[in-house]
C-alpha cells in the first residue's frame, strides 16, 4: 500500500467535480480590481464569496499603515512572541482590542484558525469538558483534538439540547466551556446567545464565542453577538480574526480573567510560530480604527444582506434561517449545486460552493457574503444571475 | 442495568438506519469501510447514544473506534463508569 492510496476516496471526489465544473479547482485571482471585483481568467467577475465584510483590504489608509510599517520595521518579524516576535505594535493592538471590547487582556495570533487552536487546546484540559455546537468551525474542533478535555457536542443552536448535556455533567464536578459562533460560517446564522449565556450562569461553566463572522458585523459598535445581545459580561473569551472585517490576517482572543495572560505561556500554538509581520499589525490596527469611527461600512452591508436575502427568498431558494451578509443557498443535489455554480462564474460572479463534510447536515451549498464595498447595482446584479438560473433547481 | 446483549442491540438500532441496503450489522462491522460512515456521522450517532442511555459520551474516543464491538466496548465502559 503506498502512502498516497488513502487519498483515493478525494481523488475520485474530485474527478467526478471535474466532470461538472473544472474551474472549480482553478480559481486564480489574476488581477484585484477593487474589493468586489477581480480579474479571473482574464475576465471581470464580482466577487460575491470574499468575507470582505467592511471592504477595508483596499483601503488607503490601512494600505498606507502596512507600507509604513514594512519601511520601518522590515517585512518580518522572523521569531515568535515570546522570543524576538513582540515588537511595539503587537502589545498595541492588544491593548487597541482590549479597550474596544472593554476587557483586560488580549492575546493576538498569527492567524484565527490558531487563535482558534490555542485557546481550545490550551484553556481546558484533562478532566474538564468542552460542550461545543455541533456546527462550530473545523478550527474548533482541531483545537479541541490538540487538547486533553473531553469533548462533547450539543445540536447545532439546540438550548434544550445544551442543558441536557449540562445537567448530565453536573456530577463530575468539573469545569465545562461552552463553545458557541456568533456568526456561523457557513449558514450566516446566529447563536441563541441570551438563552446559552443565561444556561452558561445556571451551571456555574464558562462561555467562549467566536466572533470570527460577527466582529464589525453585529451589535451597535461592531463588537459582535456578545454586543447585540446584551450578554457581554456573561462571556469569559471571545475570539476573532483579522482575516474578515478588519482585511489582513491574524487572530485574537480576548477576556477579563486576571490569570488569562498565562495561556501564553501554556500554549503551543502561540509558543512556537512566528508572530505576525509589522505590516498585518499595522493596517490592522488601522482597520480597527475605521471599524470604530465608520459605522456607516455596517449600516451599508446590512442594507446589502436584506436586500439580496429578500431577493433570493422570493425566488423561491432555499435559505439560511435568517438574513446576514452571508447569505447560503442550500441545495440537495451536489451536481446542480455545481451547474448553477458554474453558471454564475459564466456570468462574472463568483460565490463559494461548499460540498459536504464541510456543510451542515450533509447538504451542498453556494455561500454568498456580501461587503460594504458592493454597490446596489453589484447586489442587484448578482440577484440577476441568480434568477436566470432558478429553474436549475 | 443493560445486559450486554441488550446494549449491542440498542447500539444496532441506532445504527440500522444508516447500514446501505438492509445489509446486516454485527460486531465485526466495520463503521468505515462496512457502513461509509465519515466522521461527521460517526459525531451523530454517538449525540444519539448519549441521549439513548442517558449518559456523556466525549467524541474522543473516536479514535478507539474501529467496529460496532469497539463502539459498544466504549459505551459499556461510560456506563460502568456511571457517566
Amino acid at each position: 500500500m503506498g502512502i498516497f492510496d488513502k487519498f483515493q476516496k478525494l481523488a475520485e471526489t474530485r474527478q467526478a467535480l471535474e466532470k461538472n465544473s473544472s474551474e472549480f479547482f482553478n480559481v486564480v485571482i489574476e488581477e484585484v480590481v477593487s474589493p468586489t471585483e477581480v480579474v479571473i481568467n482574464g475576465r471581470s467577475v464580482l466577487l460575491a464569496g470574499g468575507n470582505n465584510y467592511l471592504g477595508l483590504t483596499l483601503n488607503a489608509e490601512c494600505i498606507r499603515a502596512a507600507c509604513q510599517a514594512t519601511q520601518k520595521e522590515g517585512t518580518g518579524t522572523t521569531g515568535s512572541r515570546v522570543a524576538n516576535g513582540t515588537f511595539s505594535g503587537h502589545v498595541a493592538l492588544e491593548q487597541e482590542l482590549s479597550e474596544f471590547f472593554g476587557r483586560r487582556k488580549t492575546i493576538i495570533f498569527s492567524t484565527g484558525y490558531i487563535a482558534c487552536l490555542a485557546m481550545l487546546s490550551t484553556l481546558v484540559g484533562r478532566g474538564e469538558v468542552i460542550l461545543l455546537d455541533a456546527d462550530c468551525h473545523a478550527s474548533i474542533y482541531d483545537g479541541c483534538w490538540m487538547g486533553g478535555a473531553d469533548v462533547i457536542r450539543f445540536r447545532h443552536n439546540d438550548v434544550y439540547d445544551l442543558e441536557k448535556r449540562l445537567r448530565r455533567l453536573e456530577k463530575r464536578k468539573t469545569n465545562v466551556l461552552i463553545v458557541v459562533e456568533g456568526l456561523y460560517s457557513m449558514m450566516g446564522d446566529r447563536a441563541p446567545l441570551a438563552d446559552i449565556a443565561a444556561l452558561k450562569r445556571r451551571y456555574g461553566a464558562y462561555l467562549l464565542i467566536d466572533e470570527a463572522h460577527s466582529l464589525g458585523v453585529l451589535g451597535e459598535t461592531g463588537r459582535g453577538l456578545a454586543e447585540e445581545a446584551g450578554v457581554e459580561d456573561s462571556v469569559d473569551f471571545i475570539v476573532g480574526t483579522f482575516s474578515k472585517s478588519l482585511g489582513a490576517t491574524g487572530g485574537f482572543c480576548t477576556g477579563n480573567h486576571p490569570e488569562f495572560d498565562l495561556v501564553r505561556y501554556g500554549s503551543r500554538a502561540y509558543i512556537f510560530t512566528a508572530s505576525s509581520s509589522p505590516s498585518i499589525i499595522a493596517s490592522t490596527r488601522m482597520a480597527l480604527k475605521i471599524l470604530r469611527s465608520q459605522p456607516e461600512l455596517r449600516h451599508r452591508l446590512w442594507n446589502h444582506a436584506n436586500l439580496l436575502y429578500q431577493r433570493l427568498k422570493d425566488l423561491g431558494f432555499s435559505l439560511g434561517p435568517t438574513p446576514s451578509p452571508i447569505i447560503a443557498i442550500c441545495c440537495e443535489d451536489p451536481g446542480k449545486t455545481a451547474e448553477i455554480w458554474k453558471g454564475l462564474l459564466d456570468r462574472g460572479i463568483y460565490v463559494n460552493m461548499v460540498l459536504p463534510p464541510a456543510t451542515p447536515d450533509g447538504k451542498a451549498l453556494l455561500r454568498c457574503s456580501l461587503s460594504s464595498s458592493h454597490t446596489r447595482e453589484q447586489v442587484e446584479k448578482i440577484g440577476d444571475a441568480f434568477a436566470s438560473l432558478r429553474q436549475i433547481i | 442495568m443493560l445486559s450486554d446483549r441488550e446494549l449491542f442491540e440498542q447500539i444496532i438500532a441506532i445504527l440500522g438506519p444508516l447500514a446501505k441496503d438492509g445489509s446486516e450489522i454485527t460486531a465485526n462491522t466495520d463503521l468505515v469501510a462496512d457502513l461509509s460512515l465519515d466522521s461527521l456521522k460517526v459525531m451523530e450517532v454517538l449525540v444519539e447514544i448519549e441521549d439513548r442511555f442517558d449518559i456523556s459520551v466525549p467524541i474522543n474516543i473516536i479514535s478507539d473506534i474501529r467496529t460496532v464491538r469497539d463502539l459498544v466496548l466504549q459505551i459499556q465502559k461510560l456506563l460502568a463508569e456511571g457517566d
